[in-house]
């Protein structure tokens, strides 16, 4: 089976002008994500784990390679070459974030914190509100909280609304950063039940997750990145 | 989705010009006034493209030439070279290449300008329904009643008070003018809006109620918009994809969180790290 996603040769380095820095974030990473399966990336902190997710989702621009994905047509469209309009549609139908942290518009209201990317796609507001109420009882977010902006919630209630938000909308690859990370253990056996849903509706998936358990309840294929060289000399070059 | 303008090469100089101008200038000068004959580079070789119901964000400093960009492009101020195609269904128009009249009636019925300076944007000798009036009437809206009625429903929708809308604009507050200015400006329901410097200088309550105002209106008309600000948080709240200018050149261009969380450009790379 042809891969959803294909990274080759990714590498991520932030060039600093003021500092006159280069700073390696991540090298030479090579990965595939399938259709209904989820691969977990794996690593110590500053392994460069983010910033591949931030790269596929174009947040971070790549300095090389390539990450090649397949829509359900078989078009193939090499993300790091991809217009910013090509990249926009891409991310309202196919493709899905959810970091560690809600970023969200302020003075909106979680449901519609949590529909937003359904009405983006054009559903009406009925359908995405009971869609998003489902989703949120399922994650159990009380439903005293559905009309409040998360902007006061807690850490384990903003996330929930995050993975919401990602859930929502089906895309077709989901990037997830943490999702969990704040979470009881029985909301997060909630969390992986969701996400076996989702695989078996086949989404493909690439997950950062810390706890080895969740790797091994959750993943079919794991990647273990090691933080690149950061040996002074070799790694930091003087702009001119 | 489709493309609504395409603008390339849009070059804006005040000034007699000399052939270094623009060798001369630039971020890589640190500066817009060509040192040979004292011409001001407003704005060179801008080139972007606009889609159906998109906010583009252009951000930069003050002398950056970001609002001589929406003042060609609104007609307010001649370009001294580039162009502008604007789509509109299936005819294309070059904007530049139009008589003056051609140009009145994209204005009146097909483009909206917010100001930062409500007084560039409204006439205080009339009523805030008045203003709204003058435009619908440019409309060919003729009938005083039909006229009044679609005022006052837009004066509500930008929540402006209806048992104002006889008062001259005046008298208002600062954020209640920029309202006005919103609906006048939406009153025809254009497919392209021009906002500059919405929200400066307004306090921030206020400011997030016109910021909410502006993506509420986004949604429901699809509205495509191009957004002129110094302020990243404006930004970051509004635009799907952004330019940075400096000393009238664009120096970055691309999706508004890569912008903001992988600035590649060293003047972008300072902004961003003062401001967040």
């Amino acid at each position: 089976m042809e891969p959803r996603l294909r990274i080759e040769n990714l590498s991520k380095r932030f060039v600093l002008h003021e500092q006159a820095k280069t700073i390696p974030s991540c090298e030479d990473v090579n990965l595939s994500v399938y259709t209904g399966k989820l691969t977990a990336l794996v690593g110590p902190t500053g392994a460069g784990k983010s910033s591949v997710l931030k790269c596929v989702y174009r947040s971070y621009l790549p300095t090389a390679g390539r990450m090649l994905y397949r829509n359900d047509l078989g078009t193939v469209t090499d993300l790091a070459q991809a217009s910013d309009h090509e990249v926009l549609t891409l991310r309202r139908n196919d493709i899905g974030f959810v970091t560690q942290f809600l970023h969200c518009l302020p003075r909106k209201s979680a449901l519609d914190v949590t529909c937003e990317p359904l009405i983006a796609r054009g559903t009406s507001a009925h359908e995405a509100h009971e869609e998003g109420k489902r989703l949120l009882r399922c994650l159990k977010v009380p439903e005293r909280l559905w009309g409040v902006p998360p902007a006061t919630f807690s850490g384990g209630e903003k996330q929930r609304i995050n993975l919401a938000r990602g859930l929502i909308a089906r895309p077709r690859l989901l990037l997830l950063d943490e999702p969990t990370a704040s979470l009881d253990p029985g909301t997060t056996d909630n969390v992986i039940s969701l996400l076996q849903d989702i695989k078996q509706d086949g989404v493909a998936l690439l997950a950062i997750f810390h706890h080895p358990e969740l790797v091994s309840r959750l993943a079919d294929n794991v990647f273990e990145l090691t933080p690149p060289l950061t040996t002074p000399n070799l790694q930091e070059t003087t702009l001119s | 989705m489709k493309k609504i303008l395409e603008v390339r090469g849009l070059t804006k100089i005040y000034g007699s010009g000399c052939p270094r101008c623009i060798s001369a200038t630039g971020p890589a000068h640190d500066t817009n006034v060509c040192p040979h004959c004292g011409t001001v580079v407003a704005a060179h070789d801008v080139a972007f493209d606009l889609h159906e119901g998109e906010i583009l964000g252009i951000m930069g400093e003050s002398g950056s030439g970001k609002s001589t960009v929406v003042k060609t492009l609104f007609f307010d101020d001649k370009p001294s070279s580039g162009s502008a195609r604007f789509h509109d269904g299936e005819q294309v128009q070059e904007l530049f290449d139009l008589n003056p009249a051609e140009q009145r009636w994209l204005r009146n019925h097909k483009f909206g300008m917010v100001y930062q300076n409500p007084n560039l944007g409204l006439n205080f000798n009339v009523s805030a329904g008045g203003n709204i009036a003058e435009r619908l009437l440019m409309n060919d809206l003729r009938h005083y009643g039909d006229i009044r009625d679609r005022a006052r429903q837009l004066l509500a929708r930008t929540e402006v008070l209806s048992n104002r809308m006889d008062e001259s604009p005046k008298r208002f507050s600062g954020g209640m003018q920029q309202r006005v200015q919103i609906a006048k400006a939406l009153a025809t329901r254009p497919p392209l809006l021009f906002l500059d410097e919405v929200t400066t200088g307004l306090d921030l309550s206020v400011q997030a109620r016109i910021l909410d105002l502006i993506l509420e209106i986004q949604q429901e008309l699809n509205t495509a918009m191009i957004v002129v600000t110094h302020d990243l948080g404006v930004i970051r709240l509004l635009a799907g994809r952004t330019l940075v200018m400096k000393y009238g050149r664009v120096i970055e261009a691309g999706l508004t969180d890569q912008i903001l969380e992988d600035p590649q450009h060293a003047y972008t790379q300072r902004l961003v790290a003062s401001a967040l």
